[in-house]
């Protein structure tokens, strides 16, 4: 299950033995059989780092749900709960626990925090008068999760509207811990480099922990040559295009959560046995985990999307090649053979079948003609459920969605290279009319704002305003969030830096090659991520080359050494590359990861790149994160 | 590529821009095909083997079977099964409530969610005193500080670092002013929401609020993490007087202003909107408030009219098209949409008239266009369509106008099924002659197609169309009759 973890540069297994040590340590602490009740939110990153059979060995024989009410009865001697430090958890917990003692059985209650014990939660139970019930409090420090082989994330959702919204810098703090574990397994860092405020609090703290557990150095060799910590709104415009790989593709349609993707069941129907189809068709969503433990998908993820169905057809080729040598497996040696490589084929002849059935899915919004289905449709939908009203708005969004995918495109083109960008946007408004999803309109407004540097105060005001028309007043929540973290704002000087910055670290790339990359603008088809520019800029030839820009991104930029104790310094080998952890400090995309994984395997790139953030976003969910939004009614 | 409009394909033909396009030379589609039929073919070889041990076995859901959110459905579901549970049966994991999902749990902002209890968190100097502190990794070694940990007269810095870890402290000894503001900094210091709102939660207490307010004015981080803490447990007046005497009144009345989100009640909801409209909002929210809570007033009184015109069943418009649902909380431009569907033609005077509605909340002609054309085509009024569009020069000439150009006008109107007698008015109006034609053929306007290459004098395209239509058609005989009359002069 994890053995893609050890395959990278750094070997990110370590980390999660760590994880999965300490686990099994907490588990032992509460002996004889037990019943875990899980926050569901924690059980995707808990999926990331242990698996049933890790807590069945350690006597876990049942998993609930948090729910309120009363507990399944299980026979169990400890109920233990695993939940996030919140306070409306505890008044579940406390249900569950004064519900439990009425019924007078002898089960013993444990928490587990994650990722951290909080004194206001502890508080909270000792209101409700329950906890004296329980018999071990304590914490699992769950901060940078090994996602994939090259990649940590904390899978923290609200992070950027924290320390950009609410100026809460919690998750900083968090960050810092979770840098200093991975010092402390994986050496010190002698180079850290950093851009904008939250980047420069995170290694001020970093550099404080270290004096603090100072004359108590690691004796590790530094497996990573450098950090760099970057700010995700020193690049506010990144996220918000449209995602060009493969993997972002799958992310901007799908979404993926903890390395899950959710997808409609339909075109996956097929590849259940004969017999089995026509009973009973899946209605619910098919969950496919997504990884480098798949080589398939480890080799086309981060490819641009045009390039998928070639790779896919030349790994069909082979794939039926390698079937077809049965016929030349003549001797029995030959025939054990080929048995023995049976069950890799049928792995990769699945793998190759899944693939396909998600690119025609993708193909299928991205650029089939005629399907009415828009896959940001049923959102809208839920929310009117009056027939005329629901006919007005099928009247609106009957569009053909590849024509509108398409359309989006155009124009987040033009923004990017700056056409336009300061007057009002036909498509803007027209989609506007056409009430489509308000994040889409969102996500572009934003976009042509971030690609002005600010908006004209007429224009800004005519899109608030049609918004809040169109899509209600109650928005205006939103739209002021929007303005408190700088994704959208009114232009306050005449100046627009946009194309200073644009040009000086080339953004926009008039042929990038879809097919055989040689520039990290493929991930977007042209526009090569800022965030990226940076990181590539630092490892060749230096920031002093671009000191102009780095001024008109928001933020400091700095550079700090770390001691090393003496004998640990590394011995660079001729050719040998420089390791070098990324860190997104309030998201990353798939697509900027695509592009980083793209600069570490450059053949003179020189150095390769661990990633690590806070949570993988795109433009859709961190818009969403920035939202106010109504509670269902 | 999109069959796109001529022009369009100039566009990209010629401009910078280089369109993003999924089929090009090598069209993409026919290779997943390709190999989507390779993977059909290889399995009909190897079917029998399809539950080899070696796959790692997978459920539907897709979860591989054995991972933890698997087994908590497998575990409850067997439970259920069994018939254990007897009151209630636990729900399957995606049937559970949903827990708030967005926060991060890392942060203090997550931390208040519930119902909050007044006059709670009195002691937390109290020990939450289990000094087990684990390090994650067994190679850190405890900082020297913790070797304190009986000496009772910590700094600062040692108290807060104390907090961190969950050990015994007191925050008691920090009397003078100065040494609680020394406290406090150093909790922001460590950029822990924790540690910090248990320091505020101390200063609330121990100081008098002028004072707190005003050592928070010149504390950015203190005061955010104080103003959540006050939000979350329901300090509604505490708040806003911190506001006042910080001076960030936009900031206060939009907090307000969000509590309106709670009310169910449209009565409730429309008193309280109204109690808004006194806050001091920046000018243009102020704007937003008060057309909000004009909407809502009118939503109100046309719901009320509505509901009992309906069930009284005196207007035909309802019998045709019974409501579903009501317009309440509904935006602006779907009541508009509302009005020109159910009360067209009423006077300006009427609160539910699609004139007054556009004069009092300031639709853009624009809006206003085509919400009043989607709402008609609907009804297939199309006389009314006609209408919107018609205006009368000095002269008394009429003349068609409008604000969006008419290729879109065509486009709407096609998507409520107009007739083609109808789709043609339009479509002649387009002025530019190559999207008329285009825009002729998709939606079968033969007559603008004919008259548009005979005004054009192009003789060769007329034969072409000519081809298209059946023999039998009046289009036919129409463009024969043009072909032969002698009097055109052709340029081709």
């Amino acid at each position: 299950m994890s053995a893609h973890l050890s395959y990278g540069r750094v070997n990110l297994n370590i980390l999660r033995e760590a994880a999965r040590k300490e686990l099994r340590e907490f588990l032992d602490k509460c002996a004889g059989s037990k019943a875990i009740v899980w926050d569901e939110y924690l059980t995707g990153p808990f999926g990331l780092i242990a698996q049933y059979s890790l807590l069945k060995e350690h006597e876990v024989e049942k998993m609930f749900t948090l729910k309120g009410g009363r507990l399944p009865a299980a026979d169990v001697k400890n109920i233990i709960f695993f939940v996030r430090p919140r306070l409306e958890l505890m008044d579940i917990i406390a249900e569950n626990v004064i519900s439990e003692d009425k019924m007078h059985s002898p089960r013993d209650f444990h928490i587990l925090f994650v990722p951290r014990r909080s004194m206001l939660c502890e508080q909270r139970l000792k209101e409700q008068g329950v906890l004296g019930s329980f018999i071990n409090i304590d914490e699992y420090i769950l901060d940078l999760i090994p996602y994939d082989g090259d990649l940590l994330s904390m899978e923290s959702e609200g992070a950027f509207r924290e320390c950009y919204l609410e100026s809460d810098q919690t998750s900083l703090y968090h960050t810092a811990k979770g840098l200093m574990t991975l010092q402390a397994l994986y050496g010190t860092i002698p180079q850290i480099f950093g851009k904008g405020e939250c980047a420069r609090h995170v290694a001020n703290m970093m550099l404080r922990m270290k004096r603090e557990f100072a004359g108590s150095q690691t004796q590790i060799l530094p497996v990573f040559d450098s950090l760099l910590l970057l700010d995700r709104n020193i690049d506010l415009l990144t996220p918000l295009a449209t995602q060009l790989t493969y993997e972002g593709l799958i992310d901007e349609v799908y979404g993926i959560t903890n390395g899950y993707a959710k997808l409609p069941p339909e075109k996956f129907a097929a590849q259940k046995k004969q017999g089995e189809v026509g009973k009973d068709l899946p209605t619910e969503p098919k969950k496919m985990q997504l990884n480098s433990a798949e080589e398939l998908y480890a080799e086309i993820r981060d490819k641009n999307f045009n390039a998928i169905g070639a790779a896919l057809s030349k790994k069909a080729k082979i794939i039926s090649a390698a079937f077809e040598e049965r016929h030349n497996a003549k001797t029995v040696g030959e025939i054990k053979q080929f048995v023995s490589q049976l069950p890799h084929m049928q792995a990769a002849r699945s793998s190759l079948a899944n693939h396909t059935s998600i690119a025609e899915l993708i193909k299928d919004i991205t650029s089939e003609k005629n399907s009415l289905y828009s896959f940001s449709f049923h959102v809208q939908l839920t929310t009117l459920h009056s027939s005329f009203i629901y006919l007005f708005y099928l009247y609106l969004t009957r569009q053909v969605t590849s024509e509108a995918f398409f359309d989006n495109l155009t124009v987040e083109q033009e923004f990017m290279t700056g056409v336009d960008t300061d007057k009002v946007n036909t498509y803007i408004e027209d989609c506007i009319a056409q009430k489509d999803p308000l994040i889409k309109i969102l996500r572009l407004v934003c976009m042509q704002s971030v690609c002005n540097n600010g908006l004209k105060q007429k224009i800004l005001d005519y899109y608030k305003r049609e918004i809040l028309q169109t899509y209600g007043y109650e928005h205006m929540l939103t739209l002021n969030n929007l303005e408190k973290t700088g994704l959208l704002k009114p232009q306050t000087s005449t100046r627009n830096n946009y194309p200073t910055i644009r040009k000086t670290l080339k953004l926009w790339m008039e042929d990038a090659n879809e097919q055989n990359p040689n520039d990290i603008s493929y991930v977007y088809s042209g526009y090569a991520p800022l965030s990226i520019r940076l990181t590539q800029v630092l490892a060749r030839p230096g920031w002093r080359s671009i000191e102009e820009v780095l001024k008109m991104l928001p933020g400091p930029h700095f550079e700090e050494r770390q001691q090393l104790p003496a004998g640990l310094h590394k011995k660079r080998q001729q050719g040998e590359n420089r390791t070098t952890l990324v860190f997104f400090l309030g998201g990353v995309t798939y697509a900027e990861v695509a592009a980083l994984r793209f600069l570490s395997q450059m053949e003179d790139g020189g150095t390769e790149y661990i990633i690590a953030t806070t949570k993988l976003i795109n433009g859709t969910s961190w818009i969403k994160s920035l939202m106010d939004r109504p509670e269902a009614p | 590529m999109i069959r796109g409009k001529p022009d369009e394909d100039d566009y990209w033909n010629n401009s910078k821009f280089k369109a993003f396009t999924f089929d090009d030379e090598d069209d993409d589609f026919t290779r997943l095909k390709e190999s989507k039929r390779a993977v059909n073919s290889i399995r009909s070889l190897v079917e029998e083997e399809d539950e080899e041990d070696d796959v790692e076995k997978v459920s539907w859901s897709g979860e591989p079977v054995g991972s933890i959110s698997w087994s908590v459905k497998e575990t409850e579901s067997s439970i259920r099964s069994t018939g254990e549970v007897r009151d209630q049966s636990f729900p399957k994991i995606h049937t559970a409530p949903s827990l708030p999902k967005n926060s991060s749990g890392y942060s203090l902002s997550s931390l208040f969610k519930g119902k909050a209890k007044t006059g709670s968190f009195q002691s937390f100097s109290e020990s939450f005193g289990d000094p087990s502190i684990r390090n994650y990794a067994p190679e850190l070694r405890k900082p020297k500080s913790e070797y304190k940990d009986y000496v009772s007269d910590w700094t600062p810095e040692e108290t807060v670092k104390r907090m961190q870890q969950g050990k015994v402290y007191s925050l008691e000894k920090f009397r003078s002013l100065q040494d609680k503001l020394l406290l406090l900094d150093e909790a922001v210091n460590a950029h822990d929401g924790n540690v910090i709102t248990a320091v505020l939660i101390y200063l609330k207490k121990s100081l008098s609020k002028e004072i707190l307010f005003r050592e928070l004015i010149t504390r950015e981080i203190a005061l955010r993490h104080y103003i959540h803490y006050l939000k979350e447990i329901g300090e509604q007046k505490l708040l806003v007087e911190l506001f006042k005497s910080m001076d960030r009144t936009e900031d206060m009345a939009l907090m307000q202003y969000r509590d309106h989100l709670n009310v169910r009640d449209e009565n409730k909801r429309r008193d309280f909107l109204k109690n808004c409209l006194s806050f001091p909002f920046s000018p243009d929210d102020a704007t937003h408030v008060q057309d909000h809570y004009t909407l809502l007033e009118r939503q109100i009184i046309i719901e009320a009219n509505d509901k009992q015109v309906e069930s009284s069943g005196q207007a035909d418009i309802f019998k045709k098209y019974p409501r579903k649902a009501s317009i309440l909380n509904m935006p602006i431009i779907t009541t508009l949409y509302y009005s020109c569907f159910y009360h067209y033609g009423e006077s300006d005077g009427t609160f539910s008239s699609p004139a007054n509605i556009r004069k009092t909340f300031r639709i853009s002609d624009k809006q206003f266009l085509l919400t009043c054309l989607g709402a008609r085509a609907k009804l297939k009024a199309w006389f009314d369509v006609d209408a919107l569009f018609t205006t009368k020069n000095w002269l008394g000439y009429t003349k068609k106008r409008s604000p969006i150009g008419f290729h879109r006008i065509v486009d709407i109107l096609q998507k409520n099924n107009a007739p083609v007698q109808v789709l043609q008015d339009y479509v002649n109006l387009v002025e530019d002659v190559e999207q008329k034609i285009s825009l002729a053929q998709k939606y079968k306007c033969h007559d603008v197609i004919i008259n548009t290459y005979r005004d054009l004098k192009d003789r060769q395209q007329l034969i072409v169309y000519r081809g298209k239509v059946e023999r039998s058609s009046s289009e036919y005989r129409k463009i024969e009759e043009i072909l032969s009359n002698s009097q055109l002069r052709w340029k081709n």
